[in-house]
């Protein structure tokens, strides 16, 4: 079964290692690599000593080049059962390579939920630890990393060490938002807390401009999940128009009140929709955002005021029902542009970056604000400020604009979110992460560096 | 019927069929034992199981190239299962069996000799109980002999017809053999191979139509995307002086 079609990879028996092609969820950058697909953990321990250029691989759901080894990408798919589960604490340990979505079809009926989740349930549990992904409740429960209370590593040598706040807690800080790049990630214990129903009681609050959305998801700060959407089509007066979507788990209360006589956990609907080939990249073109922003803007706002029950799914992963939304930008792929301003600058910065955006014309389907206070991990996105959402087809002139927008960023004290990123410069990123330095030091240590590296790591120079 | 109280032994409880099919008896209330050679690995699936179901799972180190070992694997078991799933099996390397005479043997004794002899234990056991089902994964390999994998596929005709026989014997008696021939699987055993989608099965689908066909429908013989019971309909009915000369 060995298949070392590259000369520099060193074969395994009973390793297959096949060259592909492979790209974030943005389908650009496009880079050769090759695939390792694990079994076992024992496999990896096994295989690993020796190797360069390898990264981990969860279910690739960065949009640029961070789950791309520059020689080897270990796909950790594999590594998906569930090693404990108590059912009166909600204390869970999982493998690496568990999807959200399949703890969640575990757990939920169960009347358990994960405290942190990202827009998209198809992500692994290492991918989440290693981006330290943010949730609509950021602002209250912090990041999924925060929630982490120990986890098993597998250092480039083949050791495999415990980290937890008593046990190589840097190493366990460094690895939370540490994109991969101080080892694998093998599995991770979490406390999932209860709930009642599968249902969330949602309010949506209109906001005619920027700055009345920011003023409304400072107002909804006690609430658990806020999440402003932005037209970022609309200009003038009305720039930064938002739904702001504020809301709780429902109770059992909840329910009966809402009249509901089913189902307290109803099982999530499949998707629907989805988009099996590529679409020609023309598709989305401003008309057609600029016509489905005024469609969603009108239909949230008729349902603005009062507080409606929402299922779980349709909550928190309402792109999940169209699969493979993606292929909608074409072969050329898109980029996602996610940034973090502080708080004092944000709405200055933030109403600057949506007037370039809707001058440059580019359509986006998504622009979406939510507020962060400081995260973990050593490289974790979120600080105390506003974050701001926004895809962008390929277009002359995108990457000029986005390293426009940069400069406004950097200058501002903010930062790029790396599980976004596929194009930043290193200077950027210098500035952005201010904790770098002590992670060089820190792979230097574990014998990381130089030899756990992405096409992203290289390209920002993390060494 | 009451399947809380009912017990499943898996055998080969580190593959990935094994651990779907496993899933899902465990799904229905049923308690697991789960036998391999790897314990360690095997244990990985028990906890797992465990997790997601919140039934009972244990594991029980079974190699079933030992064979004078089965009947104590069998005594040493908690309890006598009510119904044996045994998706033990090797696809080996053909090329290699055509000139190693020690590993043609291997894929032999894996795929025939080792799972009859346990499942022909567990029989007269069952016999002596006077219940139990018995399901044997065999393969369309074993339907006819392919150039590309022969030794894999005798042996597993050998099994085809071992459980065969032992269904026409067991009728009498209430005890019911199902014999499994998945089709294309994506499990590890197929990992890197090109495989046509639409006659590829997941595990968990071999799971759900084993379980189906064990405890509902009682079932002799399925195939798990019905397609591939058309497939070897036309394979079988080709004239041998035609099937030689071509390349499958
Ligand atoms: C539609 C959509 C919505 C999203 N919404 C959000 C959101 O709301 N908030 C948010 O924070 N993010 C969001 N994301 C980003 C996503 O949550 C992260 O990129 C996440 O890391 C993806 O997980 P994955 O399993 O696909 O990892 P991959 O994309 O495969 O990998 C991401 C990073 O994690 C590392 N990694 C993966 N597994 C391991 C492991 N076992 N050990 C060590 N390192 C590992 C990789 O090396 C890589 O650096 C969204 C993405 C999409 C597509
Ligand atoms: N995948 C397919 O496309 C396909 C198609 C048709 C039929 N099948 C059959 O389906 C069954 C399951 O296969 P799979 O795809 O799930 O592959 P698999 O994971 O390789 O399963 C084979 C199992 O047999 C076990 N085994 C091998 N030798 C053994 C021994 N001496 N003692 C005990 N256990 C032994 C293996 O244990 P170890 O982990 O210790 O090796 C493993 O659990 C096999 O019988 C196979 O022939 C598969």
């Amino acid at each position: 079964m060995i298949e070392a079609t590259d000369g520099r990879l060193a074969p395994v028996p009973g390793i297959a290692i096949r060259r592909a092609e492979f790209s974030g969820w943005g389908r650009y950058p496009r880079h050769q690599s090759g695939l390792v697909t694990l079994t076992a953990p024992a496999d990896l321990t096994r295989w690993i000593s020796g190797q360069t250029g390898v990264i981990a691989r969860g279910n690739g759901r960065a949009y640029g080049d961070a789950a791309v080894g520059e020689k080897v990408t270990l796909s950790t798919r594999s590594l998906n059962r569930i090693c404990a589960f108590d059912r009166q604490s909600g204390r869970i340990t999982v493998e690496a390579g568990l999807l959200l979505s399949e703890l969640m079809s575990v757990v939920v009926p169960l009347g358990f939920f994960p405290p942190v989740v990202p827009g998209t349930k198809f992500v692994t549990i290492g991918g989440m630890i290693a981006a330290d992904v943010h949730g609509k409740n950021h602002h209250r429960d912090g990041g999924f990393g925060d929630h982490v209370e120990g986890l098993t590593l597998a250092l480039p040598n083949g050791d495999v060490l415990s980290c937890a706040r008593d046990e190589n807690p840097e190493l366990l800080d460094a690895t939370i938002g540490g994109m991969g790049l101080t080892g694998t990630i093998l599995n991770a214990t979490f406390v999932l807390k209860p709930i009642e129903t599968g249902f969330l009681r949602q309010t949506t609050i209109v906001a005619p401009d920027l700055a009345a959305a920011i003023a409304a998801l400072s107002r909804t700060g006690d609430t658990t999940y806020t999440v402003a959407w932005i037209d970022c089509l609309a200009r003038g007066a009305s720039l930064g128009r938002s739904l702001i979507f504020a809301a709780e788990h429902a109770g059992r209360a909840d329910l009966a009140a809402s009249g509901s006589a089913g189902d307290a956990f109803p099982p999530p609907r499949p998707g629907r929709i989805s988009v099996p080939v590529d679409l020609p990249g023309w598709t989305l073109n401003r008309l057609s955002v600029s016509a489905f922003n005024e469609a969603y803007f009108r239909l949230g706002a008729a349902k603005a005021g009062t507080p409606r029950l929402v299922e779980w799914n349709p909550y928190f992963f309402p792109l999940d029902g169209v699969g493979g939304w993606n292929r909608i930008y074409g072969r050329r792929g898109f980029l996602q542009y996610q940034c973090v301003i502080p708080t004092a600058q944000a709405q200055a910065v933030l109403s600057e970056i949506l007037e370039r955006v809707s001058r440059h014309g580019s359509a986006s389907f998504l622009a979406v604000l939510k507020q962060l206070r400081a995260g973990r991990g050593l490289l974790s996105f979120p600080m105390e400020g506003l974050t701001l959402t926004l895809d962008l087809p390929m277009s002359a002139g995108v990457f000029m604009l986005l390293d426009a927008l940069d400069t406004l960023v950097v200058a501002s004290g903010g930062r790029l979110y790396l599980a976004k990123d596929a194009r930043q410069s290193r200077s950027t990123f210098e500035a952005g992460y201010p904790n770098l330095p002590r992670m060089r030091d820190l792979r230097r240590a574990t014998g990381a560096g130089g030899r756990v590296s992405s096409y992203q790591s290289a390209r920002l120079g993390i060494q | 019927m009451q399947p809380a109280h009912k017990t499943l032994l898996l055998a080969g409880g580190t593959s990935d069929i094994g651990r779907e099919t496993a899933l899902c008896y465990a799904r229905a209330g049923w308690r697991v034992l789960l036998a391999a050679r790897d314990v360690g690995e095997a244990r990985r699936n028990a906890d797992d199981i465990a997790a997601r179901t919140g039934t009972q799972v244990s594991v029980h180190r079974l190699d079933v190239l030992e064979t004078d070992q089965l009947q104590a694997f069998l005594d040493a078991l908690p309890t006598l299962p009510d119904t044996v799933v045994c998706v033990i099996g090797e696809l080996g390397d053909q090329t290699l069996a055509q000139r190693d005479f020690s590993h043609a043997t291997r894929v032999l004794r894996t795929n025939f000799e080792g799972p009859s002899l346990l499942l022909s234990l567990l029989a007269e056991r069952f016999l002596a109980r006077g219940s139990g089902t018995i399901v044997g994964v065999s393969s369309v390999a074993g339907l006819r002999g392919r150039a590309s994998n022969y030794v894999y596929g005798a042996a597993k005709a050998g099994f085809t017809a071992f459980l065969s026989g032992l269904r026409n014997r067991l009728a009498p008696e209430a005890i019911h053999v199902l014999t499994v021939n998945p089709g294309f699987v994506r499990t590890r055993m197929t990992a890197g191979m090109k495989l046509p989608p639409i006659l590829t099965a997941e595990p968990s689908e071999v799971g759900g139509a084993i379980f189906a066909a064990a405890e509902k429908a009682k079932k002799d013989v399925i195939y798990v995307r019905k397609i591939w019971w058309l497939i070897m309909q036309v394979i079988r009915s080709i004239p041998e002086r035609v099937f030689k000369r071509l390349k499958l």
